[in-house]
């Protein structure tokens, strides 16, 4: 017999402050009003997405010094939006980044719990890392946290959370207006923690919340990040969304939730995912081309060049060879605020390899940067997306994509409209929401339940 | 200049669970098992935007709730628990139009980076009806929720021998005030110019670091968040002595004042006065609101009988540091018109219960107010300076280099 087909799960990536997002389209509207975020939360919702996805930075990138002008830049703070589209949406997932170096989890708490509360138990935390000094400029304690122990301080930050989610169980308040008796228990709330990270106790003052702790989400790559993943997430948000490198992933961290004594269904992998639709697979393949020089210009063009190089290159043409010179191998990185550039761990090679790759297919700088960048995940016709959708699927390369659509906010109506119909003709997508949190949606149990399940093993 | 006639004053409504009364939770149109859902919340700000009330602030707070000035009471038979007070007032944005919206944050354990875009996206989100009021804590056990700093004991927020606590955390929540202000203008209004002939989506020379350096944090800037929709969303902040007059008078858009009758409301306005001269401002703007505790009823013994009944319930007399009124809404108008002549540009009420006393402002006190020529008739304006007769302000650091 078969293996019975999996249910593909989808969400969507509001367009971010990176050249994925295509500004200058004619039909771009704003990144930061809110009407953007409402035409896109209901756009997914029509759509029976499972999520809404918002990213984060906490510093405006700076590159040469200068603040990176070339992308989007402005987002509105996490929280505060997701609250508000928890009041023009009914059942979408709302998941927001907040990082764990430049917060606390007493506040962190109170807020996702608040948020799950508001929203009828639809939140989600995606918790990311980050040490550097740049960023930490905005905050209280600056550049405090060593880099090798951001990871550290990430798992005890989410440890601390969870204490304080668990700190009240769901039954405490009685509200019983004869008796007088509001709590059941005066003490709800109550804990205590003690680590290498956080010295903190007394009583936490939100009430459990409809999911009981948020949806966990973790998006490092690292070892150390997927090993927090296994461990701790309850989904991950990938970059692997290649089939190849998707399976290979996709294994990769499944086989690690035994060790924690957890099974494969309890922690989803979900990459990001870009695509281009068109009537036909060779106009997508054509609009594809399009899209991908309007997010390289011939200065976005210098100016990834520059992540590698690490030298002012803006006396290049972008149209013209790859520089001669060699990149500036330091420490110091040109690019502030952007993880991208740690990917390039020896940039003399990366030089070597690109000025080859050059030579070889006689490509301009823009041409190098558009072929070596990230090349659209899916590009066709609605049925071509769909099918290779589901493949990739049901080849366990995933359990389903984060969209990240290049406009905004309106770049998900296609996909919403012709997609969307062929997945549910095929019976692995949903057309009608099965339950009202973001636990239902991605068919992850509740924490009590989870916590019963591993107490009666 | 106010669009509203000068004998008019401005209202607000204080929302706090069920009510300022600690046995409010019990009275029969409490709905105690909803304090913590959307639903309930938007019906509370539904219903003061029924009234064409200015404003709601919504209170908060980083522990349970206490009957004790510094610690946890560990009570069982009052409202314990609640939601944070920014993502409430942001759930209900989008469900209301005209009203503002003015959470509380405590600057003495959060970031002012955060709570600085936060505020900036609600006033986004409200389409220009944010604002904050800020607030200290001086409690021990909330230092403890956060780890960071232990702060010592002391009697009483007002108490001679506090060895500077109060003076320090008020200084720090100023300096908090100032760099959640010098973020909103990081941005100048036309920042961001989507030039596609050269590729340049923010004209970079727009952004301000803010560099500021202080005696308890520092912060460069800018913001992640472009200036919001009123430049400056209000700040406003209660004080009941002269240090946090002085925070009021150097910082805020509105000081919530607790005189109990005219001739207390008479000094305390000529301080605040003088401090706001003092900072050289005064010229500007700078709203006193008198704070006043309603328990509103159509005649005046069934308000106070409605009081005693609660005080029974919660086993003794209420208190608060503002006026406690119980009366009709003729008498509450009276009273709200005598302090006015005192120099009170408004009012924040505090319901006692919230589903009794809200609606009791809002179709009893406003229409009698309306009858007097003293309360509008309809929103005037679509943003809260706006209905504050407070003008969009011009970006500090446009005006720097103009």
């Amino acid at each position: 017999m078969s293996k019975p087909l999996k249910q593909i799960h989808l969400a969507a990536h509001f367009p971010g402050v990176n050249n994925t997002t295509v500004w200058s389209d004619p039909r771009a509207g704003s990144n930061i009003e809110f009407s953007s975020f409402v035409h896109f939360a209901q756009t997914a919702e029509r759509a029976k997405f499972d999520f809404l996805f918002l990213a984060e930075g906490l510093r405006l990138r700076e590159q040469g010094g200068q603040i990176y002008d070339l992308d989007v830049v402005g987002r509105p703070d996490t929280f505060t939006v997701l609250a508000a589209l928890a009041a023009v949406t009914e059942h979408l997932g709302l998941t927001g980044t907040i990082n764990s170096t430049f917060n606390e989890p007493y506040e962190v708490a109170r807020q996702f719990a608040s948020l799950d509360h508001l929203s009828g138990g639809r939140s989600a935390w995606n918790v990311v890392t980050s040490w550097d000094a740049f960023t930490g400029e905005n905050f209280r304690r600056g550049g405090f946290l060593p880099q090798e122990e951001r990871y550290s301080r990430a798992k005890e930050f989410l440890a601390a959370a969870n204490e304080l989610f668990d700190s009240w169980h769901g039954d405490e308040i009685l509200a019983d207006q004869e008796t007088g008796t509001f709590l059941r228990d005066a003490k709800a709330g109550a804990f205590v923690h003690t680590g290498q990270h956080f010295d903190i106790h007394g009583q936490f003052n939100v009430p459990r919340s409809p999911q009981g702790r948020p949806v966990i989400f973790q998006a490092g790559d690292s070892e150390e990040g997927r090993e927090f993943a296994a461990s701790e997430a309850d989904a991950i948000f990938s970059r692997h969304a290649t089939l190849e490198a998707g399976q290979a992933f996709y294994t990769d961290v499944k086989n690690r939730l035994a060790g924690y004594g957890r099974r494969h269904d309890q922690l989803l992998i979900l990459p990001a995912a870009t695509f281009t639709l068109a009537d036909t697979d060779a106009e997508a393949e054509e609009l594809a081309r399009e899209v991908r020089r309007q997010q390289v210009s011939g200065a976005t063009a210098l100016k990834h060049l520059e992540f590698v190089w690490n030298r002012d290159l803006s006396s290049y043409d972008p149209d013209g060879p790859l520089p001669d010179i060699d990149p500036d191998v330091s420490d110091n990185h040109i690019s502030k605020g952007r993880a991208q550039v740690r990917m390039y761990r020896d940039p003399l090679a990366t030089a070597r390899e690109w000025r080859e790759l050059a030579a070889a297919n006689n490509w301009s700088i823009r041409d190098l940067v558009i072929e070596t960048g990230n090349r659209q995940n899916f590009i066709g016709s609605a049925e071509t997306i769909a099918r290779t959708i589901n493949e990739f699927v049901q080849a366990d390369a995933s359990d389903g994509f984060i969209l990240v659509p290049h406009i905004t906010p309106t770049g998900l109506h296609e996909f919403a409209d012709k997609v969307v119909p062929l997945l549910q003709e095929q019976g692995v997508f949903r057309t009608e929401y099965e339950g009202p949190t973001l636990r239902d949606h991605l068919g992850l149990a509740h924490p009590d339940d989870v916590r019963d399940e591993r107490v009666a093993s | 200049m106010s669009s509203t006639p000068p004998s008019s004053l401005h209202l607000a409504v204080a929302l706090d669970g069920a009510g300022w009364h600690p046995a409010s939770w019990r009275e029969p149109v409490a709905r105690p098992h909803d304090l913590f859902t959307a639903g309930y919340w938007a019906d509370l700000v539904t219903e003061a935007e029924r009234g064409l009330l200015d404003f709601v602030t919504i209170e908060d707070g980083l522990g349970p709730q206490s009957s004790h000035f510094l610690d946890p009471d560990e009570r069982s038979d009052q409202v314990r628990g609640r939601l944070d007070a920014v993502l409430i007032a942001s759930r209900v944005a989008p469900l209301t139009r005209r009203i503002g919206l003015v959470p509380t944050v405590v600057a003495t354990h959060t970031e002012p980076f955060h709570i600085s875009k936060a505020i900036a996206t609600l006033d986004y989100v409200s389409a220009g009806r944010a604002g904050l009021r800020v607030q200290i804590t001086a409690r021990p056990n909330e230092a403890a929720h956060f780890g960071r700093r232990t702060i010592p004991r002391i009697e009483a927020y007002d108490h001679p021998d506090t060895g500077g606590l109060v003076a320090g955390l008020v200084d720090e929540a100023a300096d908090y005030v100032e760099v959640v202000r010098r973020l909103w203008d990081s941005w100048e209004d036309d920042a961001e110019i989507r030039d596609a002939a050269t590729g340049r989506f923010i004209d970079r020379d727009k952004l301000h670091y803010i560099n500021f350096e202080g005696r308890f944090f520092s912060v460069r800037g800018p913001s992640i968040t472009p200036r919001p929709p009123q430049g400056q969303p209000l700040v406003t902040a209660l004080a009941h002595q002269t240090v946090p007059y002085r925070l009021v008078a150097r910082q805020a858009d509105i000081g919530y004042v607790t005189p109990h009758d005219a001739e207390q409301a008479r000094p305390i306005v000529a301080e605040i006065r003088a401090e706001q001269e003092a900072a050289g401002r005064a010229g500007e703007p700078l709203h006193v609101f008198g704070d006043v505790v309603v328990f509103l009823d159509d005649d005046q013994a069934a308000a106070e009988n409605r009081r005693a009944r609660l005080d029974a319930l919660a086993g003794e007399p209420y208190t608060s540091d503002a006026r406690i009124f119980a009366g009709t809404p003729d008498q509450l108008a009276d009273l709200l018109q005598e302090l006015h002549t005192a120099g009170l540009t408004g009012f924040r009420l505090r319901p006692a219960v919230a589903g009794h006393d809200l609606p009791a402002i809002t179709r009893g006190l406003v229409p009698e107010l309306q009858r007097r020529g003293a309360f509008r008739r309809a929103y005037e304006a679509d943003t809260l300076r706006g209905l504050l007769g407070l003008a969009r302000p011009a970006n500090r650091y446009a005006a720097a280099t103009a």
